[in-house]
């Protein structure tokens, strides 16, 4: 499955209306020769590909590091990310300093070629050049690799590159990040590790039909790939509200907390970048994050003698207590909590309907090495078997969320199909 | 035509519990290991998940998770004057197949030995006489003593998260468990398993007669717990599908719950499965093994050359490939000679049926492990002198499954099918219950393993033979020890019951246990044994085997924790000596 491609392209007909509409900033250049060599920018460099997840695209699966070639999937169609090793014919290795930085900072390539925004230079382009410039050293110390890949799989009319023009225009704000004033050095390090390299909005913040982001509602949560990525602000009920700066540090690092354990696309980032990042700059992270706002959560619990929640009931007595426990309390480090779970109020079922439909599997992490999994329901439990068990967990323990429908899994099944999933 | 592959340090023969614990060993300590796995990968989400694990059709009566007859099988015979034949279903025992071994199917029941077996010839001989014992008597003294074994009993117990309650905590006797249990350094990691009312009414009645009834020690777990690799276990939910199949629930210890996922992630770690190992290679000096040979799902042959080889399959099987890779001298029935082959030993159990009116099991409450024991009467816990034989075994109410197909205890004289069958099924399901003893099997001179003259497997090679009967020494036990457990369920005062002592011939087409054990012993005399103390081959010092295969004999228990604990005291040796100085560790 391919994970985690942000977003996407415009429509052509932007193009032309909002071509010259605005200028791209001027480019900031380097006062001083850039040393590739340097021992603290490249281990710095290791630091920040892994904080920006680089090799979440970058790296094929079962592919040398870097080298690209994976698919990204947008809703626009398939783009296939580049080769960044050094190597000069297929690679990032004839590219200047500034070629590098364009890239991160305004979308714009090597020979000034327009990106895509699934790279997500909309974030990027908050990083400094100095650490742009760490990355690139670390990546100029990677075994350069020939590995030729054509990124653009896209059909007409968004394979053409200008059309990025006009999204651009529409969407894209560049500029570095500024402190916000009166906030905690730990806050703004955890704003710029969010906004900038983390890219954390690519996922959890809802896509407009062009998908630019809906900056009204950043962090609340979006969805991708037939995952609802989940909201992420102080959202006491659906968000990270209820955790404590340590729940949300232990999750990054280990995938695993009191109440909740990290499946889906959410597995691959906790693998391959937060588990490895310093605990100062994940607690940053959880400081910012829990101090984003968000719309107030539903407060109501179906009563518990609505058909649907004693059917539901009788569900989970049947099929899910075994492992998450009658009161809903699941086990730590094993099974998750359904008792004041965000992920289980959310606003959005789209991830609990494809969870009890297709099944998942934990992330394992050295902490947590042994990556539980759920089994699929998807041939045991009708649709609204499924939406009788999910209203239920929604709605029991303190729990409040609007009720699921049957139609709501009719069309996630179907969505698993069109998917070969299961 | 074989293709040679690149030299590796280890190869592990079999990826079940000891392959496991070896090879999270010895990457641990840098070595580059390959395990070669007969059947499949095995994953508790992918392969027994919860939606479809309880299917006591599939696993239990169609033997999904064993291995197929078709692939190996052995041949049997009760003694040497008769023609063995092929086993082409499996009856008495159930050969384990695929990753995760036979840990992924057993009971869970995690008990250690006695003391006293461990040293049973020297004991006995003592405390009795050497006469007092029969002629045709094999046992012998295992080289090591449960001192030795102990802090790998506890690193076992502690990889498992054993449920259970200590009886003797460095000496001093602890209430509530096992009194006769020799000194173990700490409690058990987790409490015991809460007890249904079937074995709880064991220990009130067990109680009441002097004895001292304790939880018998349990690898389904009372509650989470996170083991020393920092892999987590899931707490037990009693839907007593446990012997014969894989716990969806991650509460059953298992290679799959405890050691597989940190060894997976280990980059000098290889599991090469659905390949079969043909034979072990020697040099031409035969002292020295060069690697293996195996046969990929496919019918490509490959050979895997290796510093070490480590032989942790099945008991069987290991023996099998003992004799078929032409290591060590073949045990010889008339002179009593040779190693390979020799003692074979397997377990004495029985049972008392009892019917009641008044009372409801709920039989569905269990788990493989759960009950309430006494001890009295197992090992040499009990004065033989005056009853003419030696060994014994637990015994206790002990509720592993209320599952609905094999679940049809009937009174005698009902009907095997039909109405009136039905009516009686329905009647006493619920207020039936089976006691258990699970006894001592010793080993003698004329029950061994050797390779069959007439029968082959699909690789051509000749089919292990067993040649085995029970002796009347094991059925006095079994009938007096059957005898003393209808004592206590008399008390219970039930309607009817019917005692069932294991009687002789030894049946090898109906269900007893898995439990087969011995053929390549280990020992302190190269002579009367395959193995040294520390499970190297006398013969070829650079393998070692692992498993039940080493058991001089068998004692009165389940013998997971035994094997485990040697497969860790063998690790210790390999890590801490072996390698530093390869060659024997024990000059004969």
């Amino acid at each position: 499955m391919s994970m985690r491609s942000t977003i996407a392209a415009a429509l052509s007909l932007l193009v032309t209306s909002a071509a010259c509409a605005r200028a791209a900033p001027p480019v900031e250049r380097a006062e001083i020769a850039h040393d590739h060599q340097s021992f603290e920018d490249i281990e710095r460099g290791r630091y920040l590909a892994t904080l920006a997840d680089c090799t979440a695209c970058h790296t094929e699966p079962g592919g040398k590091p870097y080298a690209g070639g994976r698919a990204i999937e947008t809703p626009f169609g398939n783009l296939l990310a580049p080769n960044i090793t050094p190597d000069i014919e297929t690679g990032i290795g004839s590219w200047a300093d500034d070629d590098f930085v364009n890239a991160l900072q305004i979308g714009r390539s090597h020979g000034g070629t327009r990106l895509y925004p699934a790279m997500p230079y909309p974030y990027y382009t908050k990083m400094a050049r100095e650490d742009i410039l760490a990355i690139r050293a670390y990546l100029d110390a990677l075994e350069p690799v020939y590995h030729p890949v054509h990124s653009n799989q896209l059909p007409f009319p968004f394979d053409i590159r200008a059309s990025m023009i006009g999204w651009n225009w529409l969407f894209f704000t560049p500029g570095r990040f500024e402190p916000a004033a009166g906030k905690s050095d730990e806050w703004n390090r955890g704003a710029y590790l969010v906004q900038g390299p983390g890219h954390c909005g690519a996922c959890h913040t809802e896509k407009n039909f062009l998908g630019g982001d809906k900056n009204s509602e950043a962090l609340q949560g979006g969805t991708l790939q037939g995952w609802f990525s989940p909201n992420v602000t102080g959202n006491p009920r659906q968000g990270l509200g209820s955790w404590s700066v340590d729940d949300v540090v232990a999750y990054l690092k280990t995938g695993q907390n009191r109440i909740g354990a990290a499946t889906g696309p959410m597995a691959e980032v906790i693998s391959d970048s937060t588990s490895h990042l310093t605990d100062a700059d994940l607690k940053a992270i959880a400081v910012y994050l829990k101090d984003q706002p968000s719309p107030p959560a539903p407060t109501t619990a179906m009563a518990a003698d609505d058909p649907a929640m004693k059917a539901g009931q009788a569900i989970y007595k049947d099929q899910c207590a075994a492992c998450h426990r009658d009161d809903g309390t699941g086990v730590p480090r094993i099974f998750p909590a359904m008792k004041g779970n965000p992920d289980v109020q959310s606003a959005n079922p789209t991830t609990l309907i494809r969870v009890v439909l297709h099944g998942t599997q934990n992330v394992a992490t050295p902490y947590a090495p042994t990556g539980a999994a759920m089994p699929s329901f998807f041939w045991k439990l009708t649709d609204m078997q499924v939406a009788s068990v999910l209203t239920y967990v929604r709605n029991s323990w303190g729990n409040v969320a609007p009720a699921v429908s049957a139609r709501d899994v009719s069309s996630g099944r179907a969505q698993q199909l069109s998917q070969g999933v299961p | 035509m074989t293709q040679k592959l690149p030299a590796t340090d280890v190869v592990i023969i079999g990826l079940g519990w000891t392959g496991a614990i070896l090879a999270e060993a010895l990457t641990r300590a840098g070595l580059n290991v390959v395990a070669i796995e007969r059947g499949p990968w095995r994953d508790t989400a992918t392969d027994f998940p919860t939606t479809y694990a309880q299917d006591e059709l599939r696993y239990h009566i169609r033997h999904d998770l064993f291995l197929r007859p078709a692939q190996e099988t052995m041949t049997f015979r009760n003694n040497a004057g008769q023609t063995a034949l092929p086993m082409r279903t499996w009856g008495s025992f159930m050969p384990p197949n695929g990753v995760g071994g036979g840990g992924v199917h057993w009971n869970a029941e995690t008990w250690r030995f006695l003391p006293t077996d461990f040293q049973l010839r020297s004991h006995l001989t003592q405390r009795y006489g050497a006469k007092f014992l029969p002629a045709d008597m094999t046992i012998q003294d295992w080289g090591v003593t449960y001192d030795d074994l102990e802090p790998y009993y506890d690193r076992f117990e502690y990889l498992c998260g054993t449920s259970g309650k200590a009886g003797n905590i460095k000496g001093v006797k602890q209430d509530g468990g096992n009194p006769y249990e020799g000194a173990r350094s700490r409690e058990y990691p987790t409490p015991p398993q809460t007890q249904p009312y079937g074995p709880s009414l064991f220990a009130d009645a067990a109680r009441s007669m002097g004895y001292k009834p304790f939880p018998q020690p349990s690898g389904n777990l009372s509650q989470a717990y996170t083991n020393w690799l920092g892999v987590t276990l899931a707490p037990c939910t009693y839907c007593g599908f446990c012997e014969w199949f894989g716990c969806g629930n991650y509460s059953k210890a298992s290679p799959q719950t405890t050691l597989l996922p940190v060894l997976v992630r280990r980059p000098n770690f290889e599991a090469r499965t659905e390949c079969e190992v043909a034979q072990i290679n020697l040099d031409r000096s035969r002292k020295r093994a060069t690697g293996v040979t195996y046969v990929d799902i496919d019918g490509r042959s490959w050979e895997q050359p290796a510093d070490l080889v480590l032989l942790c399959a099945f008991q069987l099987f290991n023996v099998h490939l003992l004799l078929h890779s032409g290591i060590g001298t073949p045990y010889d029935p008339q002179t009593g000679e040779g190693v390979i082959g020799r003692n074979y030993s397997y377990q004495v159990t029985s049972s008392v049926t009892a019917f009641f009116d008044d009372k409801n099991f709920n039989p569905f409450i269990s788990s493989g492990a759960i009950g309430m024991c006494i001890d009295d009467y197992n090992g040499d816990n009990f004065d033989h002198g005056p009853l003419g034989f030696v060994g014994g075994g637990y015994m206790g109410g002990v509720q592993t499954n209320g599952r609905p197909i094999l679940t049809t205890s009937t009174p005698k004289g009902t009907p095997n099918w039909g109405p009136a069958w039905k009516k009686a099924v329905k009647e006493n399901y619920l207020s039936t219950y089976q006691f258990v003893t699970h006894g001592s099997c010793y080993s003698y001179r004329d029950a061994f393993l050797d390779l069959d003259p007439t029968y082959t497997d699909r690789l051509g090679r000749k089919l292990l033979r067993i040649t085995f009967d029970f002796h009347d020494n094991e059925l006095k036990m079994s009938r007096y020890i059957t005898d003393r457990l209808a004592d206590i369920v008399e008390k219970l005062e039930p309607r009817t019951m019917e005692k069932n002592p294991r009687t002789g011939p030894y049946n090898s087409t109906v269900y007893q246990t898995t439990h087969t054990c011995g053929g390549a012993i280990m020992g302190s005399d190269p002579k009367t044994s395959a193995l040294n103390r520390y499970l190297q081959s006398w013969d070829v010092p650079n393998l070692f085997v692992t498993g039940a295969t080493a058991f001089p004999q068998n004692a009165g228990y389940n013998p997971t924790n035994t094997v485990c604990a040697l497969a860790f005291w063998a690790a210790d040796a390999i890590v801490n000596q072996y390698l530093k100085s390869p060659g024997p560790l024990v000059q004969a």
